[in-house]
């Protein structure tokens, strides 16, 4: 038996340490000109990188069709960009996969109910821009009911079950650090084997986004043996993104998404906009509405999109009210009251800045 | 070989005899005997109690499009029953040309008992499986309208094939891989057939194809960097040590981790290609550093006198290597090959650890299914079932072939 | 040959075309390295993540379920990698160990006298090679071991508990006072856990490599000519006698090697200790790529890792070999 030439591999390995020694830490952002806008142009199809398997966000039904929060907003984005919301490929990303997609251009952008964070945001860490937030959440956590636990304390010395390589697990090794509670911290790859490991019995309580909890437990054989703690570990602003260093990209996914939310501040819903647009281009008078239905002004051709994106976006997906209901709301399974994403007038989160 | 009591050459004695003496041929062996006996029927027992009583199987029936092609669109999926009836017809033509020429078997037989048995079982997979399996009737006369027309062409072949023209014959080995580049137009698209894209491929056609497309590419990168090892050239044999060492050094889950994170930066813009061929050519640089390894080892076995004695006739060097050398290492370095294959199709279950919907990914997806949860037991069952028949199939197939090559057989 | 040079053109002569053939090919290597390495410096210098080994420093901020040295989530992202080398190292040698054991039984057993024995170990190898070890992994946590019951319907013998939680056994804790597992608030203790992942990976990597161990031992024996059998048989040894004292000594130089390669596969096969949930240096990797998205930080310490550990397994391997080997006299 000879000594294994593998050693050689070695060399080039040094090299590589002894290189990243001298370097500095996070070089600026190069100035690179947009052309993610001009790519799914010229594809004729938007790359979306969603979650695919939690309903009521982005959840693939038995027909083959996405539907959810998170698909809609995909959706949007299409109509938008390319004048149709079935232009979009979905592509399926697990937590720890969706960065690494979306900073090499595999995908347009993320709607992928990921957290905006700082070091999310920042240039120096993980350097995605995000849009306008579209659900505010707060992590949360789901026991058995039969488990008799009622507050995070009775968790002392217990497992939980934690998605690897989300906010989720960092909040929890806060909190659980904060009231000095021993636990084991038992993490899997995807929501999947999380959930299974929790419905094997393998750990005493689930953590994650409150809605992912409700999504989810809506999905359990038996809902009612389950019950999410009256606990709150943290913020959770679930946010769609897109690579940094294309502004004008950025640009036009934030402003989609405004327009959705300034759809229902102004009462423009999927069933009356084209009468809206019909009564805009009436009434000369109704200059807001007429800037915002793109029928004045040239807000479209400064975003690079077409004049008449906020229509087409709100034909294709309706408002954000109507996208809230559809998907999340007191009609779906999940449930949820709109609570903090109501609109800024009703006491809520959800505002758009003006277009003007 | 085998030492000890049990000498193969006397097969003279009686059955029962024979049986007594090799389980209770002393006190301790009968013991042992029967402690494994009361074991093995024990589990053979409860085994066979689960799988009849406690399973339901519905998980696997109610998801046999899922399993078998994952989320190919339904519309097209006549496309894959077209490419599957082209690979029976011209399995059953092979395979019956295999048996037509004396050479192929050597007792000259045209239906020799293995054939026989392949074809019985095959039949009854036929009848039995899409029944099993709950499929609709028109689906369970298709399986048996397929495996018919494979015996058919086989029994044609097998009758007549010896009276066609040579140049037919000949044909049979440009088919196969034309066959297969005309499969992949069928899958993906192309040729004014609509496109389906990697992302909806799944289940067992993914994996299947993933380790067809990691299989043949990687044999023609395995024997180029081991002819690149054994080179006098230090360039090429420095380059080559470093590829095979730096694969085989690493995990193939962090190969393909660089494929989904990294590679995607190393390439310019656009160029990298979807994730699904990302995962494909990861496997097929991973499997090529191993099959080099093989080959090498293949070639190494061959005395160099062959080399020296193809030269001094005047053939050039690649035409020595072609025509001599790497017909006989590649003989030799086939049992190997064979079990790298083997070993590259149970590694495609790793695709299901980056998200991709391979026979393991998608069997993980059907188990997060709220109908369908807890059904751990069954699906991973069924699959290692699978797994279990297609490698043994591989071995079965390498030890044929290993056979048919084996200029030492001689003739009965 | 000089009596043709001149009429061999130049791009035949056998001085030359070695340097052409390496130039067009370092050429073309050379290239293709330049383009990738290039795009990479291009693009990651665009994202921000160049090369850089600060961010090892800073607070890892995520916790981890079992550790053998000290960790919390206040600690670098370093000590965090720690404790996942730490505990895949912990893995490979238990399953080094476990699978030697297994495989040279088997190896044995498919040379018994009892054909019973003798088929079993046969069906065994051949059952397991034939099923991918991420299945069987899959299989041994979550059919298996999840279906351990919990509490105090646990599996329970003197000083030894068995749950869905893990495997609790008997141990000298603080000092010298022997304490076995108890019940406390609902959940076992015992100064001595494998949890239910740990014995999960331990249990699917030591029952694969297990086969592939017992065909490297039964090629070994196999390799002993017949006649050493028959030396010792007609010595009056018995079978396990002649197997230990004269069959086996010889084998391990055959087998010694055989297995230096299962177990550098073994070693990277502990890589899928991710799937069951057990925190090895693959899975910490993977959540450090998650919280700093330095994925190629991450792969080249993975790399350098497991090349390292490969490393160390053949160099160990080397040194038994040569004491295995026969001394020629």
């Amino acid at each position: 038996m000879r000594p294994s030439p593998r050693w050689l591999v070695a060399l080039p390995l040094l090299l590589a340490f002894a290189l990243g020694g001298c370097a500095d830490d996070g070089g600026s952002g190069g100035g690179v000109q947009s052309v993610k806008l001009s790519t799914i142009r010229g594809r004729d199809k938007l790359v979306c990188g969603v979650d695919g398997k939690l309903p009521g966000f982005s959840f693939l039904g038995p027909d083959g069709t996405y539907s959810g929060l998170d698909a809609d907003t995909c959706r949007a984005v299409a109509a938008a960009v390319l004048g149709d919301p079935a232009k979009v490929e979905y592509r399926d990303l697990n937590s720890s996969e969706r960065f690494a997609a979306l900073a090499s251009g595999e995908v347009d952008m993320l709607a992928r109910n990921t957290t905006l964070t700082l070091s999310r945001d920042s240039a120096g860490g993980n350097g995605i821009s995000f849009g306008p937030t579209t659900f505010y959440d707060g992590q949360g956590v789901m026991v058995p009911v039969a488990s008799g636990v009622q507050s995070l304390k009775d968790l002392d010395g217990k497992p939980i079950c934690v998605e690897s390589g989300t906010t989720t697990e960092l909040n929890l090794a806060d909190r659980m650090r904060e009231q000095s509670i021993d636990y084991t911290p038992l993490k899997f790859q995807t929501g999947d084997q999380t959930y299974a490991a929790y419905l094997g019995g393998r750990c005493v309580a689930v953590t994650s986004d409150r809605s992912q909890l409700a999504a989810k437990r809506s999905s359990f054989p038996k809902p009612d043996e389950h019950t999410l703690l009256p606990v709150v570990m943290s913020k959770e602003p679930l946010t769609p993104a897109s690579i940094n260093g294309d502004p004008a990209w950025a640009d036009a996914l934030r402003w989609t998404v405004y327009a959705l939310f300034q759809a229902e501040e102004l009462g423009i819903t999927q069933a009356n906009v084209a009468a809206k647009v019909a009564e805009a281009e009436a009434n000369t008078n109704q200059a807001d509405l007429r800037r915002f239905l793109g029928v004045e002004g040239d807000f479209g051709k400064q975003l690079g999109l077409p004049a008449d994106f906020v229509p087409k976006t709100i034909a294709a997906v309706g408002n954000y009210g109507e996208m809230f209901e559809r998907n999340v709301g007191t009609g779906s399974p999940l449930k949820l009251e709109r609570a903090e994403n109501r609109l800024w007038t009703e006491g809520g989160l959800i505002y758009s800045p003006p277009f003007r | 070989m085998r030492p000890a009591r049990a000498a193969p050459g006397s097969i003279q004695r009686s059955w029962a005899h024979a049986l007594r003496q090799e389980l209770f041929g002393s006190p301790a062996d009968s013991l042992i005997s029967v402690l494994l006996i009361s074991t093995i029927i024990a589990a053979a027992f409860s085994l066979v109690r689960w799988a009849l009583g406690q399973a339901q199987w519905a998980v696997i029936q109610a998801n046999t499009t899922l399993f078998a092609v994952g989320r190919y669109p339904v519309q097209q999926q006549w496309r894959l029953w077209l490419l599957l009836v082209l690979v029976a017809a011209l399995s059953g033509l092979s395979w019956g040309l295999l048996r037509a020429y004396p050479r192929a078997d050597r007792s000259g037989q045209l239906w020799p008992f293995n054939d026989r048995l392949a074809v019985g079982l095959l039949g009854f997979l036929a009848a039995w499986l899409p029944a099993a399996l709950a499929l609709g009737f028109p689906l369970q006369w298709r399986w048996c309208g397929i495996t018919a027309l494979l015996v058919a062409m086989r029994w044609l072949a097998g009758h007549w094939g010896r009276s066609w023209p040579p140049g037919l014959v000949k044909l049979i080995p440009v088919i196969w891989p034309l066959l297969y580049l005309f499969g992949m137009v069928l899958i993906a698209g192309g040729l004014g057939l609509p496109r389906v894209s990697p992302s909806e491929w799944g289940g067992l056609l993914l994996t299947l194809l993933m380790a067809s497309f990691a299989i043949l590419l990687s044999f023609p990168i395995g024997v180029v960097v081991a002819l690149g090892r054994r080179s006098q050239l230090p360039l090429l044999r420095w380059s080559s040590v470093l590829y095979i060492e730096f694969i085989r050094g690493a995990p193939l889950i962090t190969l393909l981790f660089l494929g989904q994170n990294i590679l995607g930066y190393m390439l310019p813009g656009g160029w990298a290609p979807d994730r699904v061929w990302r995962a494909a050519w990861v496997l097929t640089f991973f499997c090529g550093a191993y099959l080099a390894e093989a080959v090498r080892a293949g070639l190494s076995a061959v005395p160099p006198g062959q080399l020296e004695a193809a030269r001094s006739l005047g053939l050039t060097m690649p035409q020595a290597l072609q025509r001599v050398v790497l017909p006989q290492a590649l003989r030799i370095a086939l049992p190997a090959a064979v079990g790298q294959f083997i070993s590259l199709l149970q590694d495609t279950t790793l695709l299901s650890l980056i998200g991709l919907l391979d026979l393991l990914g998608t069997a993980r997806t059907v188990m997060a299914n709220p109908e369908f949860l807890g059904k751990n037991a069954e699906v991973y069952l069924t699959l290692a079932v699978l797994f279990w028949c297609c490698c043994a199939a591989l071995g079965l197939g390498s030890r044929a072939l290993e056979r048919r090559l084996d200029p030492t057989h001689s003739p009965a | 040959m000089s009596r043709s040079l001149e009429r061999i053109p130049w791009w035949r002569d056998r001085r030359v075309l070695p340097w052409i053939v390496q130039g067009v090919v370092g050429l073309t290597l050379l290239l293709v390295i330049a383009l990738l390495l290039g795009n990479l410096v291009r693009n990651l210098t665009a994202a921000g993540l160049l090369l850089s080994w600060r961010w090892l420093g800073q607070p890892a901020s995520f916790d981890v379920a079992e550790s053998l040295v000290p960790f919390d989530a206040s600690m670098p992202y370093w000590r965090a990698l720690l404790v996942g080398l730490v505990n895949s190292l912990r893995a490979i040698l238990v399953g080094l160990v476990g699978a030697t054991l297994l495989g040279t039984a088997m190896g044995m057993a498919s040379f018994s006298g009892n054909g019973l024995l003798r088929r079993l170990a046969r069906g065994y190898v051949e059952v397991i090679r034939n099923i991918p070890l991420l299945l069987q992994l899959l299989f041994w946590y979550f059919v298996v071991f999840l279906a351990l019951p919990n509490g105090t319907a646990a599996f329970q013998l003197p000083g030894i508990v068995l749950s869905k939680s893990g495997l609790y056994l008997a141990w000298f804790s603080q000092g010298f006072s022997w304490q076995g597992p108890e019940l406390v608030n609902e959940v076992w203790r015992a100064p001595l856990r494998l949890s239910v992942e740990f014995s999960a990976l331990l249990t699917g990597l030591i029952t694969y490599t297990g086969a592939f161990v017992a065909e490297v031992v039964r090629g070994g024996i196999a390799s002993v000519p017949k006649g050493q059998w028959e030396a010792a048989t007609s010595l009056g040894l018995h079978w396990s006698a002649s197997m230990r004292s004269v069959v086996l000594p010889q084998a391990l130089r055959v087998i010694v090697p055989g297995l230096n390669s299962q177990y550098i596969s073994l070693a990277k096969n502990s890589s899928l200790a991710v799937a069951v949930g057990y925190v090895d240096l693959y899975s910490v990797s993977e959540t450090t790529l998650n919280q700093t998205g330095r994925a190629l930080e991450v792969f080249l310490l993975l790399l350098g890792s497991y090349l390292i550990i490969d490393l160390l397994i053949s160099a160990v391997m080397n040194g038994v070999n040569q004491l295995v080997q026969i001394r020629e006299r």
